[in-house]
C-alpha cells in the first residue's frame, strides 16, 4: 500500500529523516516509535505532502505522493489542532469533513453513531466549539474526524497523549478493528510503547531519522521495546 | 526562547533587564516568517513617516505666519480652535494605525519575572511609538515660533505641557479603548456629528473648547492638569493590565454557547457551498473578521468626505473615483487581502484533504463580490450628492467587482501572514482588522482607476472618465477563470512555503 524509497529529508545540513526502504502492506497496523526529534512527526509529513522530501518518494496506492494529490480521497489524518477548525462546533466540523470526502450528513450521522461511548458525552450536543473544549477532547474529535469518508490509509501522530485512560482503552479497540475487520492500513505513532505493542501487529523504531528496528509484534516485543530505549540491550 | 530567558534569569535572578524583553521582541522581528514581507513594508512605513514628519515640522513653523497672513487672526487662538478635533483625530488614527504592544504572556506568567515589568513594558514600549513623537514636530516648532514672536516663554511652556500631557492621555485611552469597540464607534460618531454641527452653524463645540486650551497658556500652571491625568491614565492602565494578569482573568475567553448551524439554503451554490458555508461561519464567530464586517460599513460613509467637501484637498475630480472604490470596498480589501490567510489556523487539514481549488477560491470569491454589491446598493444615498458621486460609487463598484476582486485574491496567495483568529485571548492581541499593511497593499489596487478615470476626464469629459473605469472593471470580468487558474498555481506552488509560514503564530 505504501512504499517509501530513498526517503530523506535535510534542513540545512541536518538530516532529520533518511529511510532506505520501508514497505507498509495494505491492512496492516503500523507503529512508529522513536524519542523526540526521532523522525516520526517529519515523515507522517512527507507522507502527507506538507513538506517536500530532500530525496527519494513515497507512494500512496502507487501514486506518488509530492507530485500527485490523488492520495488525498482515500487517505485522512489526524496530526495535530491544525486539523481541527477552532469555530465549528464537532458536529459541523464532521459534516465539513463529510461534505469534503464526499459523504451527505446521513453517512456522517451513523458514522458517528457508532463512537458515541469513545466520545463519553462529551463531544456531541456541547454547544461548544471545538477551539473551546480540552486538549483530549479535541483530540477525540480530530480523530473520528479522519475515519469519515471510508479511507483506505489512516495517519495517526500520537493519539494515545492527552486522552484519559477509559478512551486510551477504547481506541485501541478502535484501531483494532480497522485493520482486522475493516482492512484499513493505520499508521500510529507513539511514545506509549505498551499501547503500540497492544495495537500495531508491526512496530518501527526510528532513531536519529533512520530505521533501526523493524519488529512483528509478538510476546516479546514489548519488552524488547523497553530494553532498546533504556539502552541495556543485549543482543 | 525559554532557554534564554533562564539562564539570564539565573545569573541575575533579581534583575530581569528590559534588554531581554528588547532582545525578544528583536528575534521575534528577524524570525518571523513573513521577515522580508515585514521588512518591505516597514521600510515602506518608515518612508511614509518620515514624509508625515516633513509635514508636521512644516507645519510646526510655518502655522503661524500662514494663520497670520491668511486669517488676519490670533494664531495661537485659531490653533486652539481646532486642538479639539485635532485631539480626537489623533485618537481616531491611533485606534487604526497604532499597535499595540502585543506579549504573549503565557510564557512570561511563570518565570521569575515581576508581572509588573512585563506590564510596564508593554505600556512603556507605547509612549516611545511614532504616534506619540509625530506630534512634537509640530508643537515644538510652533513653540518655539510662539516664543520668538513674542509671546510669554512661561506662558508657550505651559502651553506646551498641557498639551503633551493631552496626547499622552490619548495614548493610554487607545491602549483601552483598543479593545471595547463600542466605546470606539461611539467616539466617531460624536466626532462626525460635531465637525456636522460646527459646519452648518447649529452647534458650535470649538466655543466651548477654545477657551481651555487658552487657558493653558494664560495659566501656564494648569499644564499640572493634563499631565496628572496621563499619569492617572497610566496608573489606570497599569492596574487594569497588572491585575488581569492570569489566563483566567480578565484575559479569559467568554464561552459563547455554540449553536450547530446547516445553513442549508446555501445549498444551492452546489459543491462551492462546503466552503461558502465555513466562510460565513468564520466570519460570524471570530473577533477579527467581524471586525472586518464593521469596516466595510465605516467605509461606507468614507465617501462623505469627498462628494460633501469636507475636506479640500479631495475636491479633485478623481478623489470621486477613490472614494467609489474604497466605499464599495470595504469588505473587499480588508478581507479580501488575506485570503487564504483566514484559514491559516488549519491549513494542514484543508492540505490534506481533498480540496478542490477552484472551488475554495470562488467561494471566497462569491462572498467578496456579494459583499461589494450590497456596498453598493447601500451607498445608494449618495444620490443626494448628484449624480457624478452616483456614478463613482457604481463605477467603484463595477470595477472592484472585475478587477479588484481578482487582484485581491492574487496578491494574497502571497501573502503569509497567518491570522490568528482567536487573539482575543491574548493580552493585548492584535484585533484590528484594518491596519497599516491592509493600507499599503491597498494603495495599487486604487490608482489605476484614478489613473482611468483622469485619462477619460481629460480626454473627453467626465461621463467618459466614469464610463471607461466601468469598461474596464466589466472586462475583468471575462479574465475570471483564468485567474482562478494562476491562483490555484500559486496555491500549489507556495504550498510548503505556506504552510511553513502559518505554522508561526505571531
Amino acid at each position: 500500500m505504501i512504499t517509501t524509497a530513498n526517503l530523506s529529508k535535510t534542513y540545512g545540513d541536518k538530516q532529520v529523516l533518511n529511510i532506505e526502504h520501508l514497505e507498509i502492506p495494505k491492512g496492516q497496523s503500523f507503529g512508529l516509535v522513536g524519542n523526540n526529534g526521532a523522525g516520526k512527526t517529519t515523515y507522517f509529513s512527507l507522507l502527507l505532502d506538507l513538506i517536500q522530501p530532500t530525496t527519494g518518494h513515497i507512494k500512496n496506492n502507487n501514486v506518488l505522493v509530492h507530485e500527485s494529490e490523488d492520495w488525498k480521497p482515500f487517505t485522512s489524518a489526524f496530526i495535530d489542532e491544525t486539523f481541527l477548525i477552532g469555530y465549528l462546533t464537532p458536529e459541523e466540523y464532521f459534516y465539513f469533513i463529510g461534505e469534503l470526502r464526499g459523504q451527505n450528513k446521513a453517512d456522517v450521522d451513523s458514522l458517528i453513531a457508532q463512537f458515541e461511548d469513545f466520545f463519553h458525552g462529551e463531544i456531541l450536543g456541547q454547544k461548544k466549539y471545538l477551539r473551546d473544549l480540552s486538549k483530549g477532547n479535541q483530540k477525540k474529535a480530530g480523530i473520528v474526524a479522519a475515519l469519515i469518508g471510508n479511507p483506505e490509509v489512516i495517519i495517526l501522530d500520537e493519539p494515545f497523549a492527552n486522552l484519559d485512560p477509559t478512551t486510551q482503552i477504547r481506541l485501541k479497540g478502535i484501531i483494532k478493528n480497522l485493520a482486522e475487520k475493516q482492512g484499513v492500513t493505520v499508521l500510529v505513532s507513539s511514545h506509549d510503547l505498551m499501547h503500540v505493542t497492544e495495537v500495531c501487529e508491526r512496530i518501527v523504531v526510528l532513531e536519529k531519522g533512520a530505521v533501526v528496528k523493524d519488529l512483528a509484534t509478538n510476546e516479546a516485543t514489548l519488552k524488547e521495546l523497553e530494553a532498546h530505549f533504556s539502552g541495556s540491550e543485549v543482543i | 526562547m525559554f532557554h534564554i530567558l533562564r539562564k539570564t534569569v539565573k545569573t541575575q535572578p533579581s534583575n530581569m533587564r528590559l534588554k531581554h524583553f528588547f532582545s525578544l521582541e528583536w528575534k521575534s522581528f528577524f524570525r518571523s516568517a513573513s521577515f522580508k514581507m515585514n521588512l518591505a513594508l516597514k521600510i515602506i512605513m518608515l518612508i511614509f513617516a518620515f514624509i508625515m514628519i516633513l509635514y508636521f515640522l512644516g507645519l510646526g513653523v510655518g502655522a503661524f505666519y500662514l494663520i497670520e497672513k491668511h486669517l488676519d487672526a490670533d494664531p495661537l487662538e485659531v490653533v486652539n480652535r481646532f486642538l479639539i478635533f485635532y485631539v480626537f483625530i489623533d485618537l481616531v488614527f491611533r485606534y487604526f494605525l497604532q499597535n499595540m504592544p502585543i506579549i504573549n504572556i503565557k510564557p512570561l506568567l511563570y518565570l521569575p519575572i515581576k508581572k509588573g515589568k512585563v506590564v510596564n513594558f508593554a505600556l512603556n514600549k507605547t509612549i516611545i511609538s511614532f504616534f506619540n513623537c509625530v506630534h512634537a514636530f509640530f508643537f515644538i516648532p510652533f513653540s518655539i515660533v510662539l516664543v520668538v514672536e513674542g509671546y510669554s516663554i512661561v506662558n508657550v511652556i505651559g502651553w506646551h505641557l498641557a498639551i503633551m500631557g493631552l496626547i499622552f492621555c490619548n495614548n493610554f485611552i487607545n491602549v483601552f479603548v483598543n479593545n471595547k469597540d463600542v466605546v470606539f464607534y461611539g467616539i466617531i460618531g460624536s466626532i462626525i456629528t460635531l465637525i456636522g454641527l460646527a459646519y452648518y452653524d447649529i452647534f458650535d463645540i470649538t466655543v466651548y473648547t477654545a477657551p481651555v486650551f487658552q487657558a493653558f497658556y494664560n495659566l501656564p500652571y494648569l499644564a499640572i492638569i493634563t499631565i496628572a491625568l496621563a499619569i492617572v491614565l497610566y496608573k489606570t492602565a497599569f492596574t487594569y493590565f497588572r491585575n488581569n494578569f492570569y489566563l483566567d482573568a480578565g484575559l479569559a475567553k467568554k464561552n459563547v454557547v455554540a449553536q450547530t448551524e446547516d445553513f442549508t439554503w446555501l445549498n444551492r451554490f452546489g459543491s462551492m457551498s462546503t466552503f461558502l458555508k465555513n466562510d460565513i461561519k468564520l466570519i460570524k464567530r471570530n473577533k477579527r473578521s467581524k471586525t472586518t464586517l464593521m469596516m466595510s460599513v465605516i467605509f461606507l460613509f468614507y465617501g462623505l468626505l469627498f462628494f460633501t467637501g469636507a475636506v479640500e484637498a479631495y475636491d479633485g475630480p478623481f478623489w470621486r473615483v477613490f472614494a467609489g472604490i474604497f466605499v464599495t470596498g470595504g469588505f473587499l480589501f480588508s478581507f479580501g487581502q488575506f485570503v487564504p490567510s483566514w484559514d491559516s489556523a488549519y491549513y494542514p487539514l484543508m492540505m490534506s484533504q481533498n480540496i478542490k481549488y477552484k472551488e475554495y477560491i470562488s467561494s471566497k470569491w462569491y462572498l467578496i463580490v456579494i459583499a461589494t454589491i450590497v456596498s453598493t446598493i447601500l451607498s445608494s444615498f449618495y444620490l443626494y450628492f448628484g449624480w457624478q458621486a452616483y456614478a463613482a460609487v457604481i463605477v467603484g463598484g463595477i470595477y472592484n467587482v472585475g478587477v479588484n476582486a481578482h487582484i485581491v485574491l492574487w496578491g494574497g496567495a502571497y501573502i503569509k501572514t497567518p491570522i490568528d483568529l482567536t487573539s482575543n485571548k491574548k493580552a493585548f492581541g492584535d484585533k484590528k482588522a484594518f491596519n497599516i499593511k491592509t493600507l499599503l497593499l491597498t494603495i495599487p489596487k486604487i490608482v489605476l482607476p484614478m489613473i482611468l478615470y483622469a485619462i477619460g476626464h481629460f480626454a473627453v469629459g467626465e461621463l467618459f472618465g466614469f464610463a471607461l473605469v466601468a469598461i474596464v472593471g466589466l472586462a475583468g470580468l471575462l479574465f475570471r477563470n483564468k485567474v482562478f487558474d494562476i491562483i490555484e498555481k500559486i496555491y500549489k506552488s507556495e504550498k510548503y512555503k505556506t504552510l511553513k509560514a502559518y505554522k508561526q503564530t505571531n
